[in-house]
């Protein structure tokens, strides 16, 4: 497999890490309530099909990315720095 | 009073030598961790360039001046290489020295190309990576730092920590590379 | 035998080796399997279940039956193919699966017991009593089926691994491969032309066909130079490609050259992994057999590997050839052999409009049904229209048709089509991405269609890579048309084999039938046909089309079995390549490594890290009385510890403190310049994640401190706070553990040691208990930071790491000239149990800050990682583990880590559990034993007296329930 890192281009997976679902950019408010939070921790979809979830650039630039992929086809069709989703949203 | 004596990471290590490839320690003289504040990005590749000829540089790149580098060195760092950093640049950047923190080795020579391919993932043709190209990437399981110095020549960086078992992984992939001819 | 003349071989250079110990020659060129054939050496191999005797059967990497040992002693490399294996000088070669010989093995009593042996037998015959399964029924079995054997021993021979990257990754250089790459060679693209044999060409080396006018192995050759002309092309011989997997990567196998042989640095493989933009398939066809009786004897062989024999390794398996088939390649055959002078007894044409011009005994519409030879063939009977004939021969040649390689396109889950003009499944378009076909491994089956194939693959890539390809001649080939009349299994009675390497006939796939495992993937593993090493390569069609044959179904519904990666067996030594011993994980290093080795102290591993036990003087035979004795240094003296294996992050920018605040429970944008605090760090989930130390070096800059197992990790999830949570925070940071040697100096005389070094003295007024700042060592500009993880007076010192040697010894020998020393992990481990300092022993993933009794530590004052869920009821409530200190009151003075708690009086079972111990140590302060465990509700049973159980070592005492802070409550000692 291999993901395209927005800083370093494209490179073996080995050099990152995987963290499930991109939904935990979606930190909820410190009194959102213990559902919210048991949602935002525990959660998750099992799609078969399109996803975005987070990767970790460890052995390489260090950055944090959101990798759209499919869990069938295993195509990756791209990713984005974590820090620009979460910049552009804030 | 005694004085404290400084070791280099790979002392009683390198050289060594095998087939058409030598592995070189490389005394790259100070390094500093160069981190621009928030929006002080354009003010501080001014700032190096005003106290040390440099700009910063573009992901992937070195700039080269003389005896001073400056390397591109992951999502949120550069790494000045062989000179002090100005105390000029602390404004626009927060500044970390790195001079004692790395391995700095040189692998050099016709099938320096193929060792490092037994090593790393990363892609090293030339349309790829050419001289002056730098990488954050892996190396043998070790976070690494490669930078093309020349045609047949990359410098590679691991944790001090790690110089026994970088040295220990190069020698033994110099070696069959070797015994191929 | 060897012929005459012909064949690509040296004559000129011969090659010695043995097979079971007998020696043999053959010449460079040779593999091991045409070496054995121009040995006459018939019998290679026993089969896997009944022990048939078993030769040579064909002539590539799917061979079945010529598996052989190489090598002996650690090193031996079981179930190598013998047509695979390069001839070197020195070669030593065993059978298998044989007791005591090849030609006598008592085992081939199976064979008589054929009729209980069939599809299934294990499951009806050794079905119970069930305790007889694992003592008797599967040793058994283990011992009576099988291939080769590893030795069992530790083998150290080198094996590597390694990367490549390509525009172009071609698979296979026969025909269209070598087109193919030439094409795109010549666009410009970086192409990497990988095939499995030793010699570039396929067919084209075992055939007569010509090409451009020149012998088609000639032709090959000359291509070769040419592409080897070109700097963007690489070709790697000897590689199979033997898997496809996503984002254009491919998984191969190098075997090494013969000259490697003897080299002892050369590696006995290597495992590539080629990314590739895009990869042509060209891997050719594998004929198939016709199963019918006894088709396993010695002597059959496939018609296109016999082909192979003759004309690339001029040597005939036979005297009196038979050569039976239901193709026109049949004939190819008889005209190759009749070429290089070899007799041919009879040509067996199963389809009956067959007709030839070739000089040759004939049957058309004739049928092989037997073959007959206990040692080798000696005869076949064939059912013709008039009856039963009987003809001599001593070797038959068969040809069943040809099946595409067209593994590698099933690799990512796609499934085949069925051609029922060629009888046989090719593959679909675009079932791997980025990857094509061309030649026979797409059902092209002609020398002209495979070249014409190769060049427009190697147009399309270039043209989709946008590169401008240059018009490329096509050499002029035969373009015979594919005439085939399927014939899968020649009916009648005895076993005829379909699959040769485990033994599966068609008896075996019928009866699978017959007990409804009718889908194929079922039949599979019920006769375990195309389980063995071969995955069924020259076995698989054929048995389904007798499965779909039994159950009334055709071909196509009836389906593959699934296509998976490897295509040809990869040693895990190859794919784990260099990790075995020093190679298996970095091994860190801190400075004083090397002043501790010297000093005689055993190291023990902290993650990566390497660290020193303890540091034994003469006299000492125990390490508990170094330890003891390191303890008591530091408790009345001085001891001095390497600590740089902690984490050590450097933390910058105006939001610096708010970002450790949002990180850690505790408030640290409230920490003075100069001073140092302990953070507990929680997970998002409520846990604790990592604690240590933070220092505020300048305004807007701290250096914080992880435990050395959490280092990364703690990192990893800063970038994941500052990145994905907080990107607002005008904030940066970067490890510097590396950068720092940080020693511990600990004990009452800590601070006389360090005023010895340091060029400005320190008191309690420039560095109070937990301050911090800069200071300047022997001329070394450093930091001190007054801190304790032992309880006592205590510092730590940092310099830049190549002066960590030089500090360590310089430390060390001035402590021990005041009555202290170095101290290694097992005294620091005892020092912070008498203090109640945690690790990660404690806080190991599922303790919260409520259970270590640090709930008070999360500020009510701001948000950070874990507070919210930290709150759930359930992370609060009584009845929760909680950390308590514990000290042995029975007769058995020991604590045990592990060890579980219960009441007094009460069973030690699971329901009655209380709690458990993590640490424990003998105290040489105290005397005694300490131990660090949570127990239920554990802070409110102070003085309570417990059991402690230790299952797993035997261990039982009674021990009281204390404060975890059992020395010196107050703190005196450290702020003093």
């Amino acid at each position: 497999m291999r993901i395209p890192c927005p800083i370093c281009g494209n490179r073996d997976s080995r050099e990152f890490d995987y963290m499930g679902h991109a939904l935990t950019l979606d930190r909820p408010a410190p009194d959102a309530g213990l559902g919210a939070w048991d949602d935002y921790l525990h959660n998750r979809e099992n799609p078969a099909g399109p996803t975005r979830d987070l990767w970790f650039h460890g052995l390489g630039c260090g950055a944090w990315l959101v990798v759209s992929r499919d869990t069938v086809t295993h195509e990756v069709f791209g990713a984005e720095l974590a820090r620009d989703v979460t910049g552009g949203r804030a | 009073m005694a004085e404290l004596t400084a070791k280099t990471p790979c002392a009683g290590l390198l050289p060594i030598s095998a087939g058409r490839v030598t592995v070189t320690e490389v005394d790259p003289g100070p390094m500093t961790a160069i981190a621009p504040f928030k929006g002080k990005e354009k003010t501080l590749a001014g700032a190096l360039d005003r106290a040390h000829g440099l700009g910063g540089p573009a992901p992937g790149q070195t700039r080269v001046k003389g005896h001073v580098r400056i390397l591109w060195f992951g999502h949120a760092h550069a790494l000045l290489v062989g000179v002090a950093p100005k105390p000029t640049l602390a404004r626009h950047a927060a500044l970390t020295d790195q001079g004692d923190a790395w391995a700095v080795v040189q692998v050099e020579g016709a099938e320096a190309r193929d060792v490092l391919a037994r090593l790393t993932p990363l892609d090293l043709r030339d349309a790829v990576f050419a001289v002056d190209a730098t990488a954050r990437t892996e190396l043998a399981h070790m976070q690494a730092a490669i930078t093309r110095v020349g045609a047949q020549a990359w410098q590679m960086m691991v944790f001090r920590s790690m110089a026994t078992t970088l040295v220990h992984d190069l020698d033994a992939a110099m070696r069959g590379v070797a015994a191929r001819r | 035998m060897r012929l005459a003349s012909g064949g690509q071989i040296d004559r000129t250079q011969t090659i010695g080796f043995s097979f079971d110990g007998r020696q043999y020659e053959g010449f460079a060129g040779d593999t091991l399997a045409s070496a054995l054939v121009a040995n006459r050496v018939r019998v290679v191999g026993r089969s896997f279940k009944y022990h048939r005797p078993r030769g040579v059967f064909t002539a590539g990497s799917e061979e079945p039956n010529a598996l052989v040992t190489l090598g002996r002693a650690a090193a031996q490399d079981p179930n190598q193919r013998a047509t695979m294996v390069e001839l070197f000088e020195g070669l030593e070669a065993r059978s298998q699966n044989r007791w005591p010989s090849l030609d006598f093995d008592l085992l081939a009593l199976n064979d008589l017991a054929a009729p209980f042996l069939g599809a299934g037998f294990y499951y009806k015959t050794f079905m119970w009593p069930a305790a007889f399964w694992e003592r008797l029924y599967e040793p058994f079995i283990r011992r009576a089926a099988g291939l080769g054997a590893l030795s069992g021993k530790n083998n150290d021979a080198y094996h590597e691994k390694a990367f490549a990257h390509c525009d172009l990754l071609v698979i296979g250089a026969g025909p269209a491969g070598l087109m193919a790459a030439l094409v795109a060679g010549r666009a410009g693209l970086d192409v990497i032309l990988a095939d499995e044999d030793s010699r570039p060409g396929g067919r084209l080396n075992a055939e007569t066909i010509e090409v451009a006018g020149q012998p088609g192995a000639d032709w090959a050759e000359d291509m070769v130079e040419a592409l080897r002309a070109m700097d963007n092309v690489r070709i790697m011989t000897r590689t199979t490609v033997t898997g496809a997997y996503d984002g254009g990567t491919y998984g191969a196998l190098e075997r090494p050259a013969p000259d490697w042989a003897g080299h002892s640095d050369a590696p006995c493989a290597c495992f590539w992994r080629i990314h590739a933009q895009r990869a042509i398939l060209a891997a050719g066809a594998l004929e198939r057999p016709v199963a019918f009786r006894n088709n396993d004897r010695p002597g059959v062989m496939m018609a296109g590997a016999l082909r192979a024999y003759v004309n690339r390794w001029a040597v005939s398996p036979g005297k009196a050839v038979t050569v039976f088939g239901n193709n026109d390649d049949a004939h190819r055959t008889v005209a190759d052999l009749l070429a290089a002078g070899i007799h041919v007894a009879a040509l067996i044409d199963s389809r009956p409009e067959a007709t030839t011009d070739l000089p040759v005994r004939r049957y058309a519409g004739a049928q092989v049904t037997d073959a007959h030879g206990r040692g080798g063939l000696e005869a076949i009977s064939i059912a013709t229209m008039s009856g039963i004939d009987k003809i001599r021969t001593d070797c038959l040649a068969i040809s069943g048709g040809w099946n595409p390689t067209l593994h590698l396109t099933c690799h990512t889950g796609r499934r085949p089509a069925w051609s029922p003009d060629l009888a046989a499944f090719v593959p679909c378009d675009g079932a791997v991405p980025g990857m094509i076909t061309a030649g026979a491994c797409a059902g092209d089956f002609s020398t002209h269609a495979c070249l014409a194939a190769g060049v427009a693959a190697g147009k399309a890539v270039a043209k989709d890579l946008g590169k401008r390809a240059r018009k490329t001649d096509l050499p002029r080939a035969e373009d015979a048309p594919y005439r085939i009349r399927p014939l899968w299994a020649v009916p009648g009675k005895g076993r005829a084999w379909l699959d040769f390497q485990n033994d599966v006939t068609v008896k075996d796939v019928k009866l699978a039938a017959t007990e409804n495992f009718t889908s194929v993937e079922h039949m599979k593993r019920y006769t375990t046909q195309g389980m063995a090493p071969d995955q069924g390569k020259n076995s698989n069609v054929n048995a389904l089309a007798v499965l779909a044959d039994a159950t009334g179904r055709g071909i196509p519904e009836t389906g593959t079995t699934t296509f998976r990666p490897p295509y040809v067996p990869v040693p895990i030594a190859a794919m784990g390549a260099g990790a075995q011993g020093k190679g298996f994980a970095p091994q860190r290093f801190t400075t004083s490594h090397a002043a501790s080795v010297e000093m005689g102290a055993p190291m023990v591993e902290a993650g990566l890290w390497y660290r020193p036990g303890y540091f034994p003087r003469p006299g000492e035979k125990t390490w508990r009385q170094s330890c003891d004795r390191e303890v008591g240094m530091v408790r009345q003296a001085v001891g001095v510890c390497d600590v740089s294996t902690l984490g050590k992050i450097d933390v910058q920018g105006p939001s610096a403190g708010a970002f450790l605040d949002m990180l850690y429970c505790n408030m640290f944008s409230t920490l003075k310049v100069g001073r140092t605090r302990y953070g507990l760090m929680l997970r998002e989930d409520g846990h604790v994640m990592d604690d240590g130390t933070t220092a505020r070096l300048g305004e807007d800059h701290f250096v914080m401190t992880t435990t050395t197992a959490a280092a990364g990790q703690v990192m990893k999830h800063m970038e994941f706070v500052h990145q994905a949570l907080r990107p607002d925070l005008d904030v940066s940071f970067i490890s510097v553990t590396e950068q720092w040697a940080q020693f511990a100096v600990a004990g009452p005389r800590s601070r006389e040691l360090l005023n010895g070094l340091l060029d400005t003295p320190v008191d309690d007024d420039s560095f109070p208990f937990m301050g911090c700042g800069p200071v300047s060592v022997m001329g070394v500009q450093g930091r001190l930071f007054r801190i304790s993880f032992s309880g006592e007076h205590a510092y730590e010192i940092a310099v830049p790491a190549r002066f960590g040697d030089s500090l360590f010894r310089t430390l060390v020998a001035r402590a021990e000239g005041m009555g202290g020393g170095a101290y290694g992990m097992e005294a620091l481990n005892v020092l912070r149990i008498e203090k109640g300092f945690i690790t990660h022993s404690e806080i190991h993933g599922r303790t919260t800050a409520f259970d270590i009794g640090m709930a008070r530590m999360i500020s009510a004052k701001k948000d950070c990682i874990g507070k919210a869920m930290a709150a759930r009821p359930g992370l609060v409530s009584p009845g929760r583990e909680q950390l308590v200190g514990l000290m042995p009151t029975g007769a058995v003075k020991q604590l045990t880590a592990g060890a579980h708690l219960f009441c007094l009086g009460e069973e030690a079972v699971r329901e009655n559990d209380q709690g458990y111990i993590t640490s424990v140590g003998f105290s040489p302060t105290l005397g005694h034993f300490l131990g660090l465990g949570f127990l239920k509700d554990g802070r409110a049973r102070h003085g309570e007296e417990i059991r402690m159980v230790d299952h797993v070592r035997g261990v039982e005492t009674t021990c009281k329930v204390v404060d975890p802070v059992v020395l010196d409550p107050e703190g005196g000692r450290a702020r003093g």
